[in-house]
């Protein structure tokens, strides 16, 4: 049963110390207030990245051409090196841990993109159906590009979803013929994908057929290779892999960077998460920080409560009032203090988090809490406010009643 | 009931040491209406403190109703100033924000009495003292007379074997002086110890005994 004299004394002990008391309540709840807030816009910042990394398989290297910088076997540097489908069908048949590769053909600049009245422009790639899972697109209509796509060199199209909006309106898509720089596609699919906004403004077109109509030349200007679920270590070891062979392939030294360039997302996700883990750490620092001065608040004006109640604690001892009691009333005042006003600060800070969910912006998108942290935050909250009234409730525990009821 | 043997008690100040207590012995039985007398610094208030279990001795033996009360834990002395001991102050020390019901149930409230129980156990010493009507007072609504009842009925109801009253009627004037006395008079008549410490005549002229403390020692009992 709830002991209704404990809780008494607690109120009737607050209420003779009214201001005080709201003054180190405010403290704590600032306190709490503040870490809530922190790991809520902490949450935001990791969503944020995150949001940006979502627009690809985690797990990739990215891997790109570019000119030598070191002579190697005879060769002079200075060469440009220049990617083609041997080099895509190699690492396909080289790498069984590869899960997904696609290369990519950037059809020179933005080409003018027209239905029926409508020109428009937008970026097109000539890609492999390995793309689909590299870039993370999610199919709303139709079909992504088939290998059959590919042997057929045929002309057909998958668009973003703000193709689709901007071309054809309320029009169904599918089936329907877009011109793209002049020549005409069929649209076979319409996908999203949950990164920005300009992933979507981009229209994927079969390898080969962008190769053969804008090339002439079976090129790659970009080759993408997804891990699976490959570990960073063994990411790092297939990068190297495929630098070597790739060199190898391209008569290129294996320690040119420029002429080879390969973009390790993982290591790069990797980097992202320890630092997200730094700033949770520090966000966690600073939060405990600002709760502990509201803690020695607490334990401030518990000490000066102590001192005020000396006399009552003298004739409470007198009267048969044990340490313990006396240890537990104080205690249990100074955790009560402590939890209410932290639990005010959290609601607030519940409050404020849940005011800016919703906020999307590049670095920042989203803040949450988890039922973990509120949790955690509690557990805090009870842990510092014994913290805060145990050397209160052991001086009070130690008050001389002859000498308490003689002070006035 | 209380018996004293031999007991010395020095105070240690930054220069020297006080000798307050020069080997006290008394022998007080059970039912028994003393009173102490003596002038400041004669003692009179430390030995009210050791027979209070409030104040630690240096030397001798202090038995209380067959208990040695010697190098006892907080805990234990909590136990018999609760089961054993009633205290009557001279300023009353009632605690200022609870009733005068609430200040007399505390005691019951160490000895964790159940609530409802403490509170209704608490107005019939009310009433034994003449206060039932006040019960739901706080102290500084009352008269001082009216507040030292209050502090006996406080006393009273844990069912001490001994009252220790240090000055009850300090603060009083001689009318609720002598009421106040009378309600010792009648606590002692149900066979409960009553010591207490003053310096009035006419208050330790209604005791069966006076105890002379002079200098730390004993001049007559």
């Amino acid at each position: 049963m709830i002991d209704l004299d404990k809780w008494q004394e607690i109120f009737s002990s607050i209420r003779r110390h009214k201001l005080r008391t709201a003054l180190t309540a405010f403290g704590v709840a600032w306190g709490i207030f503040m870490l809530v807030a922190l790991l809520g816009m902490g949450k935001g910042l990791e969503n944020g990245i995150e949001h940006d990394f979502r627009d690809d398989a985690i797990n990739s290297l990215w891997i790109r051409s570019g000119t030598t910088s070191k002579a190697y076997k005879g060769l002079k540097e200075g060469r440009r090196i220049q990617f083609n489908n041997s080099d895509y069908d190699l690492l396909k048949s080289q790498f069984s841990e590869i899960d997904a590769i696609t290369g990519r053909f950037y059809v020179n600049g933005s080409q003018t993109v027209s239905y029926k009245d409508k020109d428009m422009s937008f970026s097109t790639r000539g890609v492999h159906p390995g793309h689909q899972i590299l870039e993370n697109s999610i199919m709303l209509e139709g079909r992504y590009i088939l290998d059959k796509d590919l042997d057929a060199v045929s002309k057909v199209a998958v668009i973003g979803r703000i193709v689709r909006e901007d071309l054809f309106g309320k029009e169904e898509p599918l089936g329907k013929q877009i011109s793209i720089g002049g020549t005409i596609y069929k649209v076979i699919g319409v996908f999203k994908d949950s990164g920005s906004d300009d992933e979507m403004r981009n229209i994927f077109i079969p390898v080969t057929t962008a190769q053969r109509i804008y090339s002439g030349k079976p090129v790659l200007h970009q080759m993408m290779v997804s891990g699976g679920n490959l570990g960073l270590r063994e990411m790092q070891i297939l990068e190297s892999k495929i630098r070597n062979t790739l060199s190898r392939q391209k008569k290129i030294d294996p320690t040119d960077e420029r002429a080879l360039r390969i973009f390790n997302l993982a290591e790069e996700y990797q980097q992202f998460t320890g630092l997200m883990a730094a700033i949770r750490g520090l966000i966690w620092l600073v939060g405990i920080f600002s709760i502990l001065a509201g803690v020695i608040g607490i334990s401030n004006i518990m000490l000066i409560i102590v001192k005020d109640r000396t006399k009552e604690i003298g004739i409470r001892k007198a009267i048969g009032a044990t340490p313990g009691s006396i240890v537990r009333m104080i205690m249990q005042e100074s955790i009560f203090i402590t939890s209410l006003a932290g639990y005010i600060g959290l609601l607030f800070g519940i409050g404020l988090i849940y005011g800016l969910s919703g906020v999307e912006s590049e670095y920042f998108r989203n803040p949450g809490i988890n039922l973990g942290m509120v949790l955690t935050a509690l557990f805090v909250l009870i842990l510092s406010g014994s913290v805060a009234g145990l050397i209160p409730a052991i001086q009070a525990a130690r008050i001389n009643p002859v000498e308490a009821i003689k002070s006035d | 009931m209380i018996q004293l043997k031999g007991i010395h008690k020095s105070y240690q100040t930054e220069y020297n040491s006080l000798h307050v207590l020069k080997g006290i012995d008394i022998h007080i039985q059970e039912g028994d209406f003393v009173s102490i007398m003596g002038s400041s610094g004669s003692g009179k208030s430390t030995m009210l403190n050791i027979l209070g279990i409030l104040d630690k001795y240096d030397e001798g033996e202090y038995i209380l109703d067959g208990n040695l009360i010697k190098n006892l834990s907080q805990k234990e002395e909590a136990f018999y100033r609760n089961r054993l001991l009633g205290f009557v102050f001279q300023s009353f020390n009632l605690l200022a924000f609870k009733t005068a019901k609430e200040n007399v149930a505390l005691p019951l409230y160490y000895q964790k009495v159940d609530r409802k129980k403490r509170q209704a156990i608490a107005l019939e010493y009310l009433d034994q003292v003449g206060l039932l009507d006040w019960a739901d007072h706080y102290p500084n609504q009352m008269s001082g007379g009216q507040q030292q009842r209050v502090a006996i009925a406080r006393a009273l109801i844990s069912n001490p074997k001994v009252i220790l009253a240090d000055e009850p009627t300090g603060a009083l004037d001689s009318k609720t002086s002598a009421d106040v006395m009378e309600i010792f008079r009648k606590v002692n008549a149900q066979g409960i110890t009553v010591l207490l410490v003053t310096h009035e005549d006419e208050i330790s002229k209604m005791t069966n005994r006076l105890i002379r403390l002079r200098d730390g020692i004993i001049e007559s009992s």
